[in-house]
């Protein structure tokens, strides 16, 4: 029995993980849960993982979530290549530091994009208020700055001269305000040229594939039925008030 | 080994406590966030990330407290228990690692940050709804810690104490030097609580948590012109 990977391909971190998993060709089975349908509160799911978030692996019968330890057990269990989770003490504890910082730092700011700009004034019908967009969009950017002068390296990755996960996982935030309509790469060359530097180790086709889904959010947003997914709306008004 | 720190942040705790039981020599640069101390150009040469804990090891410098964490484990060959290398325990502790930033921490430290600065920082009291939104989010962090993290085993990662119970319980001594009392009430989080304090040592646990225990003096020792700085961006984060 092969590795399963429980994965919404609109949430960020299932980005990461899949983007890993295929990249290093990993014997893994994925199973696409979808949020918007409510898939997570499925008394199946709950038995992979009852904090019933993805992404969520299940390995036999052990079961486990959160991308970043997901992606580090699968690199261990596999043996993939070490750029990607350097054991080097030194490399370890800078990918480790990004790793470590994005989840405030960065994945937050990016994340509030896709509910402000698509989720709640499209499917919920809620207007934003502007300082609460400009304050948002502030956020945003000093995150987007602290990502190209601190931890982007000069012509190379974020751990140093070779992609690692911490690459992985700050592209796919990155991609989520960019797919919710905010140019992210506007007047940012530095950001750009990594960006590109990631498809390319990554592979374009598999950069594509795993994009596929979020860069057409802003279409597919339309179809949704707020009815269905009232449960969001908690969330939704706590952003914007 | 420089450790920057000031003892009212969790993360800082962490540190200090971790580093002091593997007995790893340091020298402890106080960075006193109170007096902004942490906004000036000195040490904006040490991190311009101008947060604490930071890490000098000879000229290697590293920010946040879980990579330090794991360096200094790793570094000074600690006991395996404290961050084991097995490859499903090795899962469960980075688990509970990654979930605890925009979970217990987040929720802990908002308790915190209400009521310490917001009256400073907002000029009145925390609204109800707000206080108790922000309580509600705790109450689910404590749930889920003592419900999927502990279960019925002794430490996080079951028989023997690691880093993640380390980190686990500095989040909560944010809450708890507020004046919260999140062990009332709940015996697998006391019990817990009280199998990790004699792990670590109860003169440690104590001196670590001198500071946040007497939180309610910070607002008489926030200095002024800090605290016009940091306004700001308080501000936009209470309202």
């Amino acid at each position: 029995m092969s590795l399963e990977l429980f994965l919404d391909m609109l949430s960020q971190p299932c980005r990461s993980v899949f983007l890993f998993a295929k990249k290093n060709n990993l014997p893994v089975e994925v199973k696409l849960i979808s949020l918007m349908n409510g898939e997570q509160h499925t008394e199946e799911f709950g038995k992979v993982n009852p904090l019933r978030k993805v992404p969520a692996l299940k390995d036999g019968d052990f079961c486990m979530g959160e991308s970043i330890p997901m992606m580090e057990y699968m690199a261990e269990k596999f043996n993939t290549p070490d750029h990607w989770f350097p054991k080097d003490l030194q490399k370890r504890a800078r990918v480790n530091e990004y790793l470590s910082w994005q989840h405030l730092g960065i994945r937050m700011h990016g994340s509030k994009m896709f509910w402000m700009k698509l989720m709640a004034p499209v499917v919920f019908k809620l207007e934003v208020p502007e300082d609460k967009m400009a304050g948002a969009m502030e956020d945003l950017n000093s995150s987007l700055d602290l990502l190209e002068k601190t931890f982007i390296q000069d012509g190379g990755f974020i751990g140093g001269e070779q992609i690692s996960i911490a690459d992985l996982v700050a592209i796919v935030e990155v991609m989520q305000p960019f797919a919710s309509g905010v140019d992210v790469f506007e007047g940012r060359a530095k950001l750009s040229a990594w960006k590109e530097r990631v498809v390319q180790a990554v592979g374009k086709e598999l950069f594509v594939e795993a994009h596929k889904t979020i860069l057409s959010a802003k279409d597919s947003v339309k179809q949704l039925d707020s009815g269905k997914i009232e449960y969001f709306r908690p969330r939704v008004l706590k952003l914007i008030s | 080994m420089e450790l920057y720190l000031d003892l009212f942040s969790q993360p800082c705790r962490a540190v200090f406590l971790l580093a002091k039981v593997l007995e790893i020599p340091f020298e402890f640069k106080y960075v006193n966030l109170a007096t902004g101390q942490h906004l000036g150009d000195e040490f904006g040469k040490i991190s311009m990330m101008r947060k604490v804990p930071v890490m000098k090891d000879g000229e290697f410098v590293l920010t946040e407290s879980t990579a330090i964490l794991e360096y200094m484990v790793q570094k000074h060959r600690a006991p395996d228990h404290w961050f084991p290398s097995e490859l499903l325990l090795r899962a469960r502790i980075n688990e509970y690692l990654s979930w605890q930033h925009t979970n217990l921490r987040a929720h802990g430290s908002k308790i915190f940050l209400l009521k310490m600065l917001f009256p400073l920082m907002m000029g009145c009291e925390v609204p109800k709804e707000k206080m108790d939104a922000a309580m509600e989010d705790l109450n689910m962090s404590l749930i889920q810690l003592e419900n999927y993290f502990l279960q019925n085993k002794p430490f996080i990662i079951g028989d023997k104490i690691s880093v993640a119970d380390i980190v686990a319980m500095a989040e909560i001594m944010q809450p708890v030097g507020t004046g919260v009392d999140v062990f009332t009430g709940r015996p697998t989080l006391s019990a817990w609580r009280d199998r990790v304090t004699a792990q670590v040592g109860v003169e440690l646990f104590k001196e670590a948590n001198e500071v946040i225990m007497k939180a309610k003096d910070l607002s008489q020792n926030i200095d002024k012109t800090a605290l016009e700085m940091m306004k700001p961006k308080f501000q936009k984060m209470f309202s």
